[in-house]
């Protein structure tokens, strides 16, 4: 088992997934793939379980919102392979309300708290997930504070009126 | 009822021996517990002096980093990397700013980033100082924590002169350092690298061969690899089940493969290893300022930024008589420069393990989204599903092997 | 000569064999000695006071040797880090919990007025929901400044008049935080 470079692992997906898989992009190194949501678990079960690909580490999950686009939610995936010392990042664009996918936590236990956190920040539905609760900010919050139209300081408060600055 | 998942101490009695009662307390440990240095909830249903199963609820500091960097521009997220870690500070920094060089393409002077090495590598030895000294407090033995508390003062001090302060350190700039260090600074490097290596043998004198910290630790805890890598652990507690995963090895950046160093790893994935691992690299960071001084000293003297004006803050008293420096002044503090529109994720080792920056630029002021991936977060993750089976007591000192850093945890 | 520093002795009428003053000043000269610290440390601030508590600095020779976790035995409560939202019923609630007197340093930026977190989690300041006797700038303070904070509440310990606490005054300011019907409920 030699290295193996981004080329080598553009053509074994494109080997396996044929067009569900796209290509998005290899800023500074880092392949950058996109699928559907319909077939993510496929695809990261593929990449964690190949015996050569093996992307084994799930490093991180987030999310990232696009108002303007058709599907504006973007759920980004992390995963190394610790013995080669690559990365890779996987985009999944989804919509709807609630924007849903399936959870990763059936391949990662450590995924349990990166969707938590994704759902706490964004409101994304990750099915199937076991206990898919709000994590950092309170739990009678009833919006997503990450998502863009919602502003980053507190609506309601009352000293920072121009009044008290004399404008 | 659970199954105990860890092992106990060979001698230690079993508390399922003819249980008379089978009643099960709920325990709220948190969020302001003594033992628990810093605001974690666990709600715990306990059997006696063992837990049965628990719940951890995070989020009592949540701070809205990541909102906050969607608003600021670039020069004002490296305060917010500040307050991450706190224990280790400058590494965030640094990991920011790297990140911004990496978005950027700039290329670092090699003296800069030995000088960079240097702060990160004190700032590692804070970090574990920290988190060794409490284990030692939690196991009961304060004096240790005493020794070694008097070293970290000297850091700061060393961080004092470097940048002016001690805690959140604020330091450096993207391309480089606001300043050179002076000649008390690297002074005062020296001296520390000759007055800590005596007190951090004292202190392990005081524990690696202590039966009662090898009692209270050994097997406690115990990870296996495999698991720490489903749930993504990074860092000292990662190396410390035997997995070499070290990102200044494997992915080095600022120069960390001009540098000789060892990787100490442990066997069981136990608090006694992780203490062990966290001490070996205390040892290994210490080679690695000492070598770094040396190179610095081969390099030409006085270099300590890029030269990248369109991005490095210039001195303030540049600003106020150069026509040039005020202009790069103005675009930079307003957030007016060209940078690509581009994504990066960029990682560097800190003193929790990954921490990993991942930033879409969009051109804009400030960057379109930043997420930061925190270790603490991660790796704080099987305290409750690990501690199922524990001794109350030995959930606490497990907590402080972990070392979770509450601004770090709930950003 | 013995190496024990005595207080100053608060002012009063002295005469031969005796030393007269109110017992206002008295009690106040004992209660502002031995301040016993509740530290309610959340983020970066709490580092620095773990410094202060530490050999360097040594909050300890101020007479607040004994760090008291429980907020039953607690006089003064430090509160230092960020207080998020989700945080601020408990801070309220170990306010609650202290018995009198009970006096609070607002230790740093962010427990004094939120500091650089100005967002929707953040409290802006503990005072929205308790009251400070002290505030102590800086993001963190230096250990200096936090021992000048328990300096600087000393005097107003000293200083503070035995009935303050029955007062009508310091009843309506208890009110308007709203805490009033809870503290005398116990």
């Amino acid at each position: 088992m030699g290295n193996f470079d981004n080329q080598y692992i553009t053509d074994r997906l494109q080997r396996n997934f044929g067009t569900d898989v796209k290509i998005l992009g290899e800023s500074f190194g880092l392949l950058s793939v996109g699928t559907a949501k319909e077939r993510i678990i496929d695809l990261l079960r593929f990449l964690k379980e190949d015996d050569e690909l093996s992307f084994s580490y799930l490093t991180d999950i987030t999310a990232v919102h696009y108002p303007e686009l058709e599907d504006p939610f973007c759920i980004v995936y992390h995963l190394h392979n610790l013995v080669q010392n690559i990365r890779i990042r996987i985009k999944v664009f989804v919509g709807g309300e609630p924007p849903s996918i399936p959870t990763a936590t059936t391949l990662w236990k450590g995924a349990n708290w990166m969707e938590r956190e994704t759902y706490d920040f964004f409101g994304i539905d990750f099915q199937g997930h076991p206990d898919l609760r709000r994590i950092l900010n309170m739990d009678d919050l009833d919006v997503f504070p990450m998502r863009k139209e919602y502003p980053l300081e507190d609506p309601n408060r009352v000293d920072k009126k121009d009044f008290y600055f004399g404008r | 009822m659970t199954k105990p998942i860890t092992k106990i101490a060979p001698n230690a009695p079993s508390f399922y021996d003819n249980d008379p009662q089978d009643e099960l307390i709920t325990l709220n440990l948190g969020p302001t517990h003594p033992a628990t240095h810093g605001v974690f909830q666990n709600v715990l249903q306990i059997d006696g002096e063992r837990i049965v199963s628990g719940i951890s609820t995070i989020g009592y500091i949540h701070r809205a980093f990541e909102k906050i960097a969607e608003h600021r521009p670039f020069y004002q997220i490296t305060p917010l990397t500040d307050r991450l870690n706190y224990c280790s500070s400058p590494i965030n920094n640094m990991g920011w700013h790297m990140t911004v060089e990496k978005l950027l393409e700039i290329e670092i002077p090699k003296r800069v980033q030995y000088m960079r090495v240097i702060v990160m590598e004190l700032a590692r030895i804070a970090d574990h100082i920290i988190c060794n000294g409490i284990l030692g407090v939690d196991t009961g033995a304060f004096s240790g924590f005493l020794y070694v508390m008097q070293e970290r003062e000297f850091i700061y001090e060393i961080f004092e002169e470097i940048c002016g302060a001690r805690l959140t350190t604020n330091i450096g700039r993207i391309g480089g350092f606001e300043r050179d260090f002076n000649d008390i600074a690297f002074a005062k490097i020296h001296e520390f690298l000759k007055r800590f290596p005596p007190v951090l043998e004292e202190f392990e004198n005081l524990f690696v061969r202590n039966r009662i910290f090898i009692e209270r630790t050994s097997g406690v805890a115990a990870v296996t690899p495999e698991e720490a890598l489903s749930y993504s652990w990074s860092g000292p507690i990662l190396r410390a089940t035997g997995v070499d995963y070290d990102v200044r090895a494997v992915s080095p950046y600022c120069s960390y493969e001009d540098f000789d160093f060892e990787v100490p790893v442990g066997t069981k994935g136990d608090v006694y290893d992780r203490f062990m691992v966290r001490n070996a690299e205390m040892w290994q960071s210490l080679r690695i300022i000492e070598q770094a001084l040396e190179k610095i000293a081969g390099e030409p003297a006085g270099v300590f930024h890029a030269d990248v004006p369109e991005f490095y803050l210039p001195p303030k008293e540049q600003v106020y008589t150069n026509m040039e420096a005020l202009i790069y002044h103005f675009k930079i503090v307003m957030g007016e420069w060209e940078a690509p529109k581009d994504e990066v994720y960029f990682a560097v080792e800190g003193g929790n393990g990954e921490l990993g920056f991942y930033m879409i630029h969009d051109g804009g002021r400030s960057p379109y989204r930043l997420h930061f991936r925190r270790p603490s977060f991660i790796n704080y993750q099987m305290f409750a599903p690990m501690s199922s089976g524990m001794l109350l007591s030995d959930a606490i000192i497990n907590m402080s092997s972990l070392n979770v850093i509450a601004g770090e945890l709930d950003a | 000569m013995s190496k024990v520093t005595l207080a100053e002795a608060p002012p009063g009428v002295e005469g031969a064999g005796f030393f007269a003053t109110s017992l206002d000043k008295a009690i106040g000269l004992a209660r502002a000695n031995s301040l016993w610290p509740l530290p309610f440390a959340t983020s970066c601030c709490g580092i620095e006071f773990m410094a202060t508590m530490g050999s360097t600095y040594d909050l300890a020779r101020f007479g607040a040797e004994r760090p008291s976790f429980s907020p039953r035995q607690a006089d003064m409560l430090l509160v230092m880090g960020t207080i998020a939202k989700k945080m601020a019923p408990v801070l309220k609630q170990v306010y609650v919990q202290m018995a009198e007197p009970r006096w609070v340093i607002a230790v740093g930026a962010c427990a004094s007025s939120g500091g650089i977190f100005d967002t929707y989690s953040v409290l802006q300041g503990i005072d929205e929901i308790i009251p400070v006797d002290v505030y102590v700038p800086g993001c963190p303070p230096r250990p200096e400044a936090i021992l000048d904070g328990v300096l600087r509440l000393q005097d107003i310990v000293k200083s503070e008049s035995l009935n303050r606490r029955n007062t009508p005054e310091y009843r309506a300011l208890l009110e308007s935080y709203g805490i009033l019907a809870e503290i005398e409920n116990g």
